[in-house]
């Protein structure tokens, strides 16, 4: 595991907005090939995280590494032109424009030069087209707003358009977590589909379930701070759901809850 | 899931888009509304105007919708770019002012007042789209703001350097004929006399539709408009893109300053004000979205053409010319029920 480079390594990183401390000592790696699950509830730095991962951010203390360079990046830009792409909870989308617009926004195709350079249109509609086909979306019409596409719909564009951009890393902010079961199923699976392809992967998530299976490391945050960093082979499913509830909070919880039922229970036994 | 189909078929898809009626595809353009509502227009005024459909009279509709249809394409890209500009109508008169002021009392050639007209208003431009990105505050308050500046100061420069509230006429100095007959002459086509500002109008709608439909920058103004957030974080330069917009708007204000200097060689301070709200409504009839994210340069030419038939036939109806302000806002209240419903349409599958 030392011998190789990781693509993205974070060593100490810490952020604070004023004398809020947003994040601190935190540490992760992400290598090819690999899952990498940042876990902890709301509140707890994920998305500082991914901000300072994704370039929107720059972190205050530690380092950030990128293929073993130390990298801080002044803009989202930056960090794709690095081969980091993020897809982000609201998905980086505009609802009001055609799907293929918003597959190719921000790195559109042209042809033609100087003050003749166009968008190569057809290129980008069959483009945009045959990648979602690909993830298995088979798309009436890649002409129609993105906004009339389901919330599944929508992420798979937003993951086949970052894969499709060469990504290197991608990560992933709660990409399960607006989805039923069913949609959540079709994501995880193309998560794996990009650790064959042989991209890291961040998948940020607050449900250890859908973490377990797909993920080869786990960072698990709290209000800020890493309370647990393992590989696969360290932990099992119910260490990292209660260590990512909080281990005696959720106790405590189940507790008062069943004393609650107990006397809901007596109440209409009487 | 239930849209998400798994079938690797792909002639299926094909299908099913022919299925899609021609009807809801047209209701999904921009244009569709106003373009309704110039038929309506024209054939209202032809019924209750005879004179309307003289070919003298339509030449004077082209002139007072180019007038107009030239701010509104600017208006209107800066609207779909999410933004107002409430300054564009006293920035007209402002960039008149610059090249006739500064052309008489240095007593330069006009083209120098000219280029300089174009240095400052774009200037304007830049700093309206400056002020905004910095501070972060509405372009409605940042305008509202440069707008009673540029009007106060209209008035305010030209009475120092003149002592009037015109500047003085400039018809008799160096390049005058050359520059009217670029920014205010009058061709002849097929028989109907038509002023060179309906062909600026023309181009300008070309350009503005090849720029929004068919180029980077135009992808940009949708998003940027659209989802500014979602824009940036896919690394559009949202600030470059709205500082040109705004630059977009001064540009064409220059193009009517400059009209305005060679059609009537002196120029009233105090005009223009009152205008950007025609600007808006053309943009507006022409299905450009208050919310920004959506619309089209045609759309706004369409809506200037409404308003240069609705402005000149009231006068061939021989109505009082006061009701024309009540006409325009009736139809700026049904193209924006049109709109809401367009956009309704748009995102309801959510």
């Amino acid at each position: 595991m030392s011998g190789r480079v990781p693509l993205l390594r974070l060593d100490g990183v810490g952020k604070n907005y004023g004398n809020i401390i947003a994040l601190r000592e935190v540490s992760l790696e992400v290598h090819a090939g690999e899952v990498a699950c940042v876990l902890g509830d709301n509140g707890a730095g994920k998305s500082t995280l991914i901000k300072i991962i994704a370039g929107l951010h720059r972190h205050d203390s530690g380092t950030y590494e990128v293929q073993g360079e130390p990298v801080e990046f002044a803009s989202p830009r930056d960090a794709l032109d690095r081969g980091i792409a993020t897809v982000y909870q609201d998905l980086a989308v505009v609802p009001l424009m055609p799907v293929w617009r918003n597959f190719f926004l921000g790195s559109e195709k042209r042809k033609g030069f100087g003050p003749f350079s166009r968008l190569d249109v057809d290129f980008m509609r069959r483009t945009a087209k045959g990648e979602l086909l690909n993830m298995g979306i088979d798309l009436r019409d890649v002409d129609q707003p993105i906004g009339t596409l389901s919330g599944g719909e929508r992420q798979c564009v937003a993951i086949a358009r970052a894969v499709y951009f060469g990504a290197k890393v991608l990560i992933l902010d709660e990409p399960t977590a607006a989805l039923g079961v069913k949609q959540a199923g079709v994501v995880l699976r193309y998560i794996v589909q990009a650790r064959e392809r042989g991209l890291g992967v961040v998948f940020i998530t607050h449900n250890p379930h859908h973490a377990y299976p797909v993920g080869d490391r786990f960072l698990i945050l709290n209000r800020g701070r890493s309370i647990g960093y393992h590989t696969k082979d360290e932990i099992t499913r119910e260490e990292l759901t209660s260590l990512m509830a909080g281990g005696a909070e959720l106790q405590e919880l189940a507790h008062e809850l069943e004393s609650t039922s107990r006397t809901v229970a007596d109440e209409l036994s009487e | 899931m239930g849209q998400v189909v798994v079938e690797p078929s792909a002639p299926a898809a094909d299908e099913r888009l022919a299925r899609q009626s021609w009807a809801r595809r047209l209701l999904a353009r921009p244009e569709l509304g106003a373009l309704l509502g110039a038929v309506a227009v024209f054939v209202f005024f032809s019924l209750v105007a005879d004179a309307f459909l003289r070919a003298e009279s339509f030449s004077t509709v082209l002139y007072a919708s180019s007038t107009f249809g030239i701010m509104a394409v600017g208006v209107s890209l800066l609207m779909i770019g999410g933004e107002f500009d409430l300054s564009a109508g006293v920035m007209v008169t402002t960039s008149a002012l610059v090249a006739a002021l500064v052309s008489y009392q240095l007593t330069l050639n006009l083209w120098v007042g000219v280029a300089l007209s174009l240095v400052v208003t774009l200037g304007l431009g830049f700093l309206n789209g400056l002020l905004y990105v910095k501070t972060g505050l509405p372009s409605f308050i940042i305008t509202l703001a440069t707008f009673f500046m540029l009007a106060g100061g209209n008035l305010g420069v030209t009475k120092a350097v003149t002592g009037n509230v015109a500047s003085d006429s400039v018809r008799d100095m160096d390049g005058f004929s050359s520059a009217r007959a670029v920014f205010a002459s009058d061709l002849d086509i097929g028989g109907v006399n038509v002023n060179i500002t309906v062909l600026w109008w023309l181009l300008l709608v070309a350009v503005a539709t090849w720029i929004l439909l068919r180029t980077r920058i135009g992808n940009w103004i949708f998003a940027v408009g659209g989802a500014p957030a979602s824009a940036r974080a896919v690394g559009v330069p949202v600030d470059r893109v709205k500082i040109g917009l705004f630059m977009g708007v001064a540009l064409c204000a220059w193009l009517s300053g400059m009209h305005l200097v060679f059609a009537f060689a002196t120029v009233q301070s105090g005009e223009g004000v009152g205008n950007e709200f025609f600007y808006i409504i053309c943009a507006v009839i022409g299905g450009c979205l208050l919310t920004g994210g959506y619309g089209s340069a045609v759309g706004a030419a369409i809506g200037a053409f409404i308003f240069g038939m609705t402005n000149k036939g009231i006068v061939y109806a021989e109505w009082n010319p006061d009701w024309f302000k009540f006409f325009l806002g009736a139809m700026l209240l049904v193209a924006t029920v049109v709109n809401l419903v367009v956009r309704r349409r748009v995102e309801q599958a959510r």
